[in-house]
């Protein structure tokens, strides 16, 4: 799932990026109350770390890994995890990103906005891809961002990373790598604080309705 | 002979006056008009008019009734049913028809037409043959006919040369007037909305309220060198209104009309694209309304009339530009009057009704209309509830067209008898031939 | 966005939505496979009064870069000339079952029609002399990415030529304006608007002095049949006024920017190497008018929400 399935609709303004946030389920119509925090600043930090290493021990390396974020969360992960790689590999890995939107297979069901042109910054052609996303939840965002890649040319492998798992799958996609895994009511919303996009320290919130 | 016919209840208003008084009809004349007037006879038709004005039926000098060659959007006796609704009894038919009324035979055939209606048809005649603008039509033979007012309206007699020979012609011919759609169309051409603020923002071309006041201006000069009489259609811009003012202060024969639309819409209208507010002339500025009013008010404008325009409804459904310029009136022209100018206090109701009913009347020679309601007058009549409130809605009109501005608009006074001739032909507000 | 119908329709918040959208676009159409799955299924008809062959191929090229399939109706096919009204025309169109009705007309206001009578999203193509909000949303396109984001606030633009004529004129001040740019108009006044009450501009009568103070010298087209009789007395009058000679562009800023929406009198309005020029924007123009098309029917039809 990516990022704006969980914004709260008045995030929409933020300054880099994220300009449209829509609730996938509506959220937005609902007050919901934070339950926990799951994972803070550490925790997160080792999380990128970890799934950096498994990356790279996946691939025997970083040469021909090409890392690409999903607007608007995925991203960010997506640099945090290229800039890991650099410092223990010591070789850059190039970062794309990619908009979903027009691939989505809820256009016209929902409001659905584009976040920003994708950029990638090399041909993907024969080499490993990386779709790199904060929360997995249905696997319908990761159907697109495959449907997407497959018009930018056609890598040799294609894994997913994500911050975290929260479950609820419609769709036969799973990731490689994931960060923690979260079980979760699907009423529930799990919300990922970036230092760079929300500008307050980093965190993974669950909230849900508030109890009688 | 129907049997008599008994107003009762009103409030007689005319040119002499007003008075509480019961009006007996027999044979289409008034018989009396006294208070407390009983039936004579036990089959006479009493028609209530509590709370009502009676006053002489109105006289529209300004109608396009479609008849011969339109008659999708109107026929002489559609028009003349809605007419009669409206509160008229006399209506002046425009020769812009097809043929138009060029030719003696034709205005015969829409007089004959207009015998058998709910409403007195007369015929205007032509200026100039086919409303070209350049040969005088027999006009002697048309005056022969009945017609007085001469007009090529739609179109401008723009040659000044034509219009100072018409209107020398026209002084040999008894109650002849020369009547002008006053629009230079040099500077009119490809307009469909007044020139100004609103044409230029919305990228309409338009049609200069100078169109207007150069034709009044150069034709009162022309009234003036031959003593022709001259009558403006449809005034609507604020100059025409000041020339027409001079002239009649120097004793000049013109005389002018203007419609409701004219003195309640502005070109601010014509931003919603809908061509049910393009007319010829244009509707103007604010300015330009509240200089009809003015000259409503002191008597420059000496009547108004409908410029009743029916089309059918696919000749609207087209964009602003394409569609045909015309717009309904004879159903509102009254109420209109009555919201717009006699509630605020522009006019007095009598002369509200002077304007409706006997200067017109007068101006095209029209003896058994615009009263006094007198023993002895012909019963045109008309009976008018100043108080009843309704909606405007452009599918319960009595035109075979739905072209008004008005749909919707909230009015106040309705008719709620016409007699024409003795015959209550709209009773209860209901037509009833 | 249901419709897109006027400028004056949109915030500078939606324009700046719009033109956000726009460069999602832009990259869409610069990949190899320049076609995304967007609109699969929906139908865009082109209905065109009036003959403008670039303006109908950017429409279509943009729907089918979104998958959507393209019918195109023109007035010269039509039954038009048959006398139908153009409510009869549009009410068969829809009966096809169309999405999105683009719709190209020589009278003003009738896209605002069209849209009073049909359910499917209508994006006016250019009605009259009224508006061309497409066009106006390109040219905003091509200044941003020429100037960067912060660009339009005090930008000084001039518009020179046929402002009374032009649709062109009338969405791009409109544009401009909302958007922060200070606007001058420079014309022969025959060619000026007759009033120019409301509209956020200044009017010069000296094109030199004008042209060393800006930032944008918009040129628009003079159609030849205007360059004699009442309105001017001749070409050469014109251009020795009004046309940006190689002369008068030598008197430009270095980094002034020269517009055209196409297509040129090259030698009338505009010399032919001021066109060439680096200086001018007019391929990009064109280049990103497919865009901002795209961007404005996903926007009516794709979306399924606001934007901004």
């Amino acid at each position: 799932m990516n990022a704006r399935d969980a914004a709260k609709p008045e995030q929409a303004a933020t300054p880099e990026g994220g300009r449209f946030f829509v609730p996938e389920h509506g959220e937005g119509e609902r007050s919901l109350v934070c339950r926990a925090q799951v994972l803070d600043a550490d925790d997160m930090r080792r999380a990128h770390t970890r799934i950096a290493h498994e990356i790279v021990e996946r691939n025997h390396g970083a040469d021909d890994v090409v890392l690409i974020g999903l607007y608007t969360r995925g991203v960010a992960v997506a640099r945090r995890l290229a800039e890991a790689i650099e410092r223990f590999e010591g070789a850059a890995v190039p970062v794309g990103v990619l908009d979903v939107a027009f691939y989505r297979d809820d256009i016209g069901l929902r409001p659905v906005q584009p976040l920003g042109p994708t950029e990638i910054p090399v041909d993907i052609g024969g080499r490993v891809v990386v779709l790199v996303d904060d929360v997995f939840f249905t696997g319908r965002t990761i159907r697109a961002a495959l449907d997407a890649l497959t018009e930018l040319g056609r890598p040799r492998t294609v894994q997913v990373a994500v911050l975290v798992d929260r479950g609820h799958r419609e769709l036969p996609i799973r990731a490689d790598f994931v960060g923690k895994n979260l079980p979760t009511k699907l009423a529930e919303d799990v919300r990922v604080r970036l230092e760079e996009i929300d500008g307050e320290v980093d965190g993974i919130e669950i909230w849900g309705p508030a109890e009688p | 002979m129907p049997d008599d016919v008994l107003v009762k209840g009103g409030r007689v208003v005319d040119a002499s006056g007003e008075r509480v008084a019961d009006v007996l009809v027999r044979d289409g004349v008034v018989i009396e008009v006294e208070a407390q007037l009983e039936p004579a006879s036990p089959a006479a038709r009493v028609l209530d008019a509590a709370g009502c004005v009676v006053a002489p039926g109105l006289v529209d000098l300004h109608a396009h009734l479609r008849e011969p060659g339109d008659e999708d959007a109107e026929t002489i006796v559609t028009g003349a049913r809605a007419a009669a609704l409206g509160g008229f009894t006399a209506v002046v038919a425009m020769p812009n028809t097809t043929p138009p009324l060029d030719d003696p035979a034709v205005v015969a055939s829409v007089l004959a037409i207009g015998r058998a209606s709910a409403c007195d048809v007369v015929a205007s005649g032509c200026i100039t043959k086919g409303r070209r603008g350049e040969e005088l039509a027999p006009m002697h033979e048309l005056h022969q006919l009945g017609v007085r007012i001469f007009t090529d309206d739609g179109d401008c007699v723009a040659d000044a040369d034509v219009m100072r020979r018409a209107l020398e012609y026209a002084r040999s011919l008894p109650g002849a007037v020369v009547a002008q759609h006053a629009e230079d169309p040099a500077l009119a051409q490809g307009g469909s909305m007044h020139e100004g603020a609103w044409s230029s923002r919305l990228g309409i071309q338009g049609r200069p309220a100078a169109a207007e006041a150069i034709i009044v201006a150069r034709d009162i000069q022309l009234a003036e060198l031959t003593g022709g009489r001259v009558h403006f259609l449809h005034l609507s811009a604020a100059p025409s209104v000041e020339l027409v003012r001079a002239a009649k202060r120097r004793g000049l024969p013109v005389t002018a009309e203007s419609m409701p639309h004219h003195f309640t819409l502005t070109d601010a209208e014509c931003a919603s694209f809908d061509p049910v507010f393009k007319v010829h002339p244009p509707l103007r500025t604010a300015d330009d309304v509240a200089a009809i009013k003015a000259g409503l008010a002191d008597g420059t404008i000496d009547a108004i009339a409908t410029d009743h325009a029916p089309h059918v409804p696919q000749a609207k459904e087209q964009p602003f530009e394409q569609a045909p310029p015309g717009m309904l009136g004879l159903e509102t022209t009254l109420a209109l009057t009555l919201t717009e100018l006699v509630e605020p206090g522009v006019l007095s109701l009598a002369d509200a009704l002077a304007r409706l009913s006997w200067s017109p009347a007068g101006i095209a020679g029209l003896a058994d209309h615009g009263g006094p309601i007198a023993s002895g007058r012909p019963a045109n009549l008309c009976v008018i509830d100043p108080a009843l409130q309704w909606e405007v809605d452009r599918a319960r009109l009595a035109s075979r067209s739905r072209n008004t501005p008005y749909h919707g608009r909230k009015l106040t006074g309705r008719v709620r008898h016409t007699i024409l001739r003795g015959e209550p032909v709209v009773v209860d507000g209901v037509a009833q031939r | 966005m249901k419709h897109l119908l006027a400028i004056d329709d949109l915030s500078r918040a939606e324009i700046d939505g719009l033109l956000d959208l726009s460069e999602s676009f832009i990259e869409v159409t610069q990949r190899d496979i320049p076609k995304i799955p967007a609109l699969r299924g929906r139908t865009v008809v082109t209905l065109f009064f009036e003959e403008s062959t670039r303006t109908r191929l950017s429409f279509e090229t943009a729907a089918k870069r979104l998958s959507a399939d393209t019918m195109s109706f023109s007035a010269s096919t039509s039954s038009l000339t048959k006398g139908e009204s153009l409510l009869d025309t549009v009410q068969t169109i829809e009966a096809m079952g169309v999405d999105a009705i683009v719709v190209r007309h020589p009278c003003a206001g009738a896209a605002h029609r069209v849209a009073q009578w049909v359910d499917a999203s209508v994006v006016n193509a250019g009605d009259g002399r009224h508006q061309h909000p497409t066009q106006a949303l390109l040219d905003l396109v091509t200044l941003r990415r020429r100037l960067g984001r912060g660009g339009f606030d005090g930008l000084r633009v001039v518009i020179v030529g046929d402002i009374r004529h032009s649709r062109v004129a009338r969405s791009g001040v409109q544009a401009l304006s909302t958007m922060g740019a200070e606007v001058t108009l420079v014309a022969p006044p025959t060619l000026l608007p007759e009033s120019l009450e409301g509209w956020p501009v200044v009017v010069d009568d000296d094109l030199d002095s004008v042209l060393p103070e800006v930032d944008v010298v918009y040129l628009l087209r003079i159609q030849r049949e205007r360059l004699a009789g009442a309105l001017l007395p001749s070409q050469r009058e014109y251009t020795s006024r009004y046309g940006i000679t190689v002369e008068r562009a030598a008197r430009l800023k270095p980094d002034t920017l020269i517009m055209h929406p196409g297509p040129m009198n090259r030698g009338v309005e505009i010399a032919a190497e001021v066109a060439d020029s680096p200086a001018s924007t007019v391929t990009e123009q064109v280049a990103n008018g497919v865009a901002v098309r795209m961007a404005v029917l996903w926007s009516t039809l794709g979306s399924g929400g606001q934007i901004a």
